[in-house]
């Protein structure tokens, strides 16, 4: 780095993409189908900060409560690694949510079909905070019961989100997934040119 | 993994920071990259086994996260070692590519794109 005359080997440059949804919709699923290793797991234990916008009424071990935080990564080259974060899918974890989506590429959402319900909270999400994201079906077994135009009626979502219908097991489909949305983050550069909105 | 619990821990999280909650500066998200500065500045005090446990992971560059998961630390009890590792010039941190959504982002945004496509 230029100034610096401390010479230490170079660090890559380093993007992220997080993977939403609700509880148990397949997001370390495709965290891990995609990673170059088997997905890490931070956990952070809940602090004071945590607990005044949460409800853990009727949560004995309050002592052991804390927040997994599962994640891949993706060497681009030997300059830049892309970090992919599957966001704490209950409820009462969203407090991480703003501190997560900060900096990110976009999201990919993931649905279940059986149950589309537990991921319109993260849908509801980013479409507040202008985060670009696509929406991934996960059929389970591989099974897709609905079609993708039918799906996006049915969560009311814009043209410009791209449903796609994906197996989360699956690598070439999570990459399918992942190179749709740097697809449309490609395309929202080019045509409107300008910044997005910023946060908070 | 410990599970979550601390109860394999030798050492209670507390003293690890030194009692802090808060780091002292906010240089270090999630994904800032850190390398053991090699090597150390002359002036540097001796660092404690647990700071020496983290410069040992991060000879090579190492993202936060990861370095928070391999230790089986929490992320903000990491960050808070790093800061006193950072001021005492024992490592470098790199902040992660700035994000924005304008054409300047383009180029990034195709590499990422080709290297997906290779997987």
């Amino acid at each position: 780095m230029a100034g610096s005359d401390v010479i230490t080997r170079a660090a890559p440059d380093t993007v992220k993409i997080l993977i939403a949804g609700g509880f148990g919709v397949g997001k370390t699923t495709m965290v891990g189908s995609v990673s170059e290793i088997a997905p890490l797991r931070t956990e952070e234990p809940l602090t004071a900060a945590g607990l005044g916008v949460d409800d853990l009424d009727g949560i004995e071990e309050k002592r052991a409560t804390t927040v997994a935080l599962d994640f891949g990564r993706i060497s681009i080259g030997s300059d830049l690694v892309l970090y992919l974060f599957g966001t704490p899918g209950q409820q009462r974890f969203w407090f991480m949510w703003n501190d997560l989506a900060l900096g990110a590429l976009g999201a990919v959402v993931l649905i279940d079909v059986r149950r589309p319900e537990t991921s319109f909270a993260a849908i509801d999400f980013f479409e507040r905070r202008n985060i670009p994201f696509v929406v991934g079906v996960n059929g389970f077994y591989g099974d897709h019961p609905y079609p993708p135009d039918e799906i996006r009626e049915a969560l009311a979502l814009p043209d410009h989100v791209q449903v796609l219908l994906c197996d989360a097991r699956e690598r070439e489909s999570s990459r399918d997934v992942l190179i749709a949305l740097i697809d449309q983050l490609i395309a929202t550069a080019v045509h409107t040119g300008g910044p997005r909105p910023t946060e908070k | 993994m410990s599970g979550g619990d601390t109860d394999g821990r030798l050492v209670r999280l507390f003293a690890l920071t030194g009692g802090r909650t808060r780091p002292s500066r906010a240089d270090f998200t999630l994904i800032t990259t850190v390398t053991a500065v090699d090597p150390p500045p002359t002036w540097a005090t001796r660092p404690q086994p647990e700071h020496q446990r983290i410069l040992r992971r991060c000879a090579e560059p190492v993202a936060v996260a990861e370095l928070a998961a391999l230790l089986d630390l929490p992320v903000s009890v990491v960050v808070i070692m790093l800061c006193d590792l950072l001021e005492s010039g024992r490592i470098t941190a790199r902040p992660p590519h700035p994000v924005s959504c304008k054409p300047e982002d383009l180029d990034l945004l195709q590499k990422v794109r080709d290297g997906l496509g290779r997987l």
